[in-house]
């Protein structure tokens, strides 16, 4: 068993609690920087995408696992960045200035999105946000002058002295981007910002009492969530290479979804957790569909079924995702022999305060 | 001078008058208790105070500011913090947490310092982190600090949340049945720490509250209150003795 001595309260605050974390995050740094050297072009090309996934899902994680607000409309803040930063690139901006503008107006399109959005909860402002995945669908369909319509959007390379398309500078760029939101992520979660949007999504009549602006707090967690969402778009363009509306649907909105309830809500872990879940999931289907036999291979949507099917089989016997069966199996080992199974038992949560409104 | 005037008070929800013509004055200092039977209104009159619920008539006066058009989250601002019947914590987070959400008033960072996490968001938080920990002391609440609420037993529930009112330093601490679904013993804990909260911090307090033995105990002066009405105002024996007050109780 472990047992971490505290001496001063900086170590509830720093990022690493003790030198085992230090060392293990040092090794997975020097894997993930290491790993050019060792992997083709496909398999790095695989790892940006699961980089990409995860700098939405950090977006996303913020916005449904830490403020409590769920979110059907994901895929068209992952659209906006994505043809804002490409559209951007063809009038000439430079690519940082294009990213940048595309994350912020991703960001800004968010708390737009957000006020309205105020007014609901759960399942109302889930059908809300996808409606306005509706409305940016049709834009990206119809608006033809900026977005080209059906026949869709070639998306510059990205220079910045080098070629940031290729297959190796494009790995670092992605893992620089992720490194970066995830710091800004946990910066604010460890601040008064991060739990204000934990004080709202537990109880809001009791964060209100706490002099927290509701209003305020949720439509600054849309807004962020956003704008991640749109960084990650951004880098999706480059990744996608040619940008058309049916890259941005209904489909992608529950794959992110997806991402955060396996990676396990309310926790940064399980946003990588996720994100490499759902990027090798495709991968996996399709060995399996090479595999079975015609009558199940030739199924058609077995993808989305699938994705649908793991999907409620967390919700029932994982609520916490793929980070609470690791925090399980961890504590298993270091409270051998002493682990009791019980001490995860869910438990029936005592009355509430009737809601108030 | 009064810290607290609620004057010509109203409330109806629907066809039911839930709060009538209902006026007090609580005095800076003292512990003022509200008691009544169930559904009198009491923690309605909590609710018009922490604006969860509008005034439908008459004022409510803070040290000499009207707070009926205030916002909600304004009112902590303004140093009223307050607890719920049945608990209101933040039930993921740990002890620690909810009682830094406490703080929140107090913060010195903003969006942008906290996304470098400067030096200056550092010191505010560890001078947070201080100001909890002495509230963790006064009311011997460090074998939880670490715990997530929803491994608490619901006792340690009731003190985590009078905690987390502290640690917004309220000049007005509202008190929603304290002592409900906690022992007698832990009952007897609290009237000490009521003293404690009083009297070292200074923070006035008002109460709902059923247990008389605490009322009487802890108040200075008691409210009595029926069917959203006002009985008399007095001294928890004055209340206690009040004819009206034991018809509300026992009927007639």
């Amino acid at each position: 068993m472990r047992f971490i001595r505290k001496t001063s309260y900086a170590q509830d605050i720093d990022l690493f609690k003790h030198n085992g974390q230090r060392f293990w995050y040092g090794i997975l740094a020097l894997a993930v920087l290491l790993a050019p050297l060792g992997l083709d072009r496909f398999l790095l090309g695989e790892m940006a995408l699961v980089y990409i996934y995860a700098i939405a899902g950090v977006g996303l994680m913020l916005l449904v696992g830490y403020t409590g607000q769920v979110s059907l409309g994901h895929a068209a803040f992952l659209a906006i960045g994505a043809y804002c930063h490409a559209w951007l690139l063809n009038q000439g901006w430079p690519f940082p200035l294009a990213l940048a503008a595309a994350t912020g107006f991703s960001g800004v399109v968010g708390i737009a999105v957000g006020i309205p959005a105020l007014r609901m909860t759960g399942i109302y402002l889930a059908v809300a946000t996808l409606a306005f995945l509706v409305i940016v669908e049709q834009v990206l369909s119809h608006w033809v002058s900026v977005t080209g319509g059906f026949r869709g959007m070639p998306v510059p390379k990205a220079e910045l002295g080098i070629d940031l398309s290729a297959p190796v500078a494009f790995y670092y760029l992605c893992l620089l981007a992720l490194f970066l939101s995830m710091v800004a992520a946990l910066n604010w979660l460890r601040s008064p910002t991060g739990r204000a949007m934990a004080a709202v999504r537990d109880s809001e009549t009791s964060a209100e009492s706490m002099g927290i602006h509701i209003a305020y707090t949720k439509t600054l967690a849309f807004g962020i969530s956003a704008a991640f969402t749109g960084l990650a778009g951004g880098l999706f363009a480059h990744k996608i290479g040619y940008l058309a509306p049916d890259a941005f649907t209904l489909a992608t909105s529950i794959q992110l979804l997806l991402l955060v309830v396996v990676g396990g809500l309310g926790s940064m872990h399980g946003v990588i957790y996720g994100a490499i879940f759902i990027g090798l999931l495709p991968q996996g289907i399709a060995l399996v569909r090479d595999a079975a036999p015609p009558a199940v291979s030739q199924i058609p949507g077995l993808e989305a079924g699938v994705f649908g099917l793991i999907l409620v089989l967390f919700l029932i016997y994982e609520p916490d995702g793929l980070y609470g069966r690791w925090r399980k199996i961890r504590l298993f080992f270091e409270e051998f022999p002493l682990y009791r199974r019980a001490t995860h038992k869910r438990q029936k949560t005592y009355l509430r305060t009737e809601r108030l409104r | 001078m009064t810290l607290l005037v609620a004057d010509n008070l109203s409330v109806s929800f629907g066809g039911v008058k839930a709060v009538r013509e209902l006026s007090f004055a609580v005095e800076p200092g003292e512990v003022f208790s509200i008691v009544g039977p169930n559904g009198a209104g009491k923690t309605t009159v909590f609710n018009l105070i922490s604006r969860i619920y509008d005034v439908d008539e008459g004022a409510i006066v803070f040290d000499g500011q009207e707070i009926t058009g205030l916002p909600a989250h304004g009112i902590a601002e303004l140093g009223i913090a307050r607890t719920f019947q049945n608990t209101e914590l933040f039930e993921r987070e740990t002890v620690l947490k909810n009682l830094l959400i406490g703080c929140h008033i107090h913060r010195q960072s903003n969006l942008f310092s906290e996304l470098f996490f400067l030096p200056s968001v550092r010191r505010g938080e560890l001078a947070l982190r201080q100001s909890v920990e002495d509230v963790i002391d006064l009311l011997d609440l460090q074998s939880y600090r670490d715990k997530p609420i929803s491994e608490l037993p619901f006792g340690a529930r009731k003190m985590v949340e009078i905690a987390r009112a502290l640690c917004l330093r309220p000049r007005l601490l509202l008190l929603d049945e304290p002592s409900s679904g906690l022992n007698p013993e832990e009952t007897e804990d609290l009237s000490f720490w009521l003293e404690d909260i009083n009297e070292e911090l200074g923070v006035t307090v008002m109460m709902v509250e059923h247990d008389m033995n605490l009322v009487s105990r802890a108040s200075n002066r008691v409210l009595a209150m029926a069917d959203g009405a006002l009985i008399t105002i007095g001294t928890p024996s004055e209340v206690q003795s009040h004819p009206q007050v034991q018809r509300a109780y026992l009927g007639d």
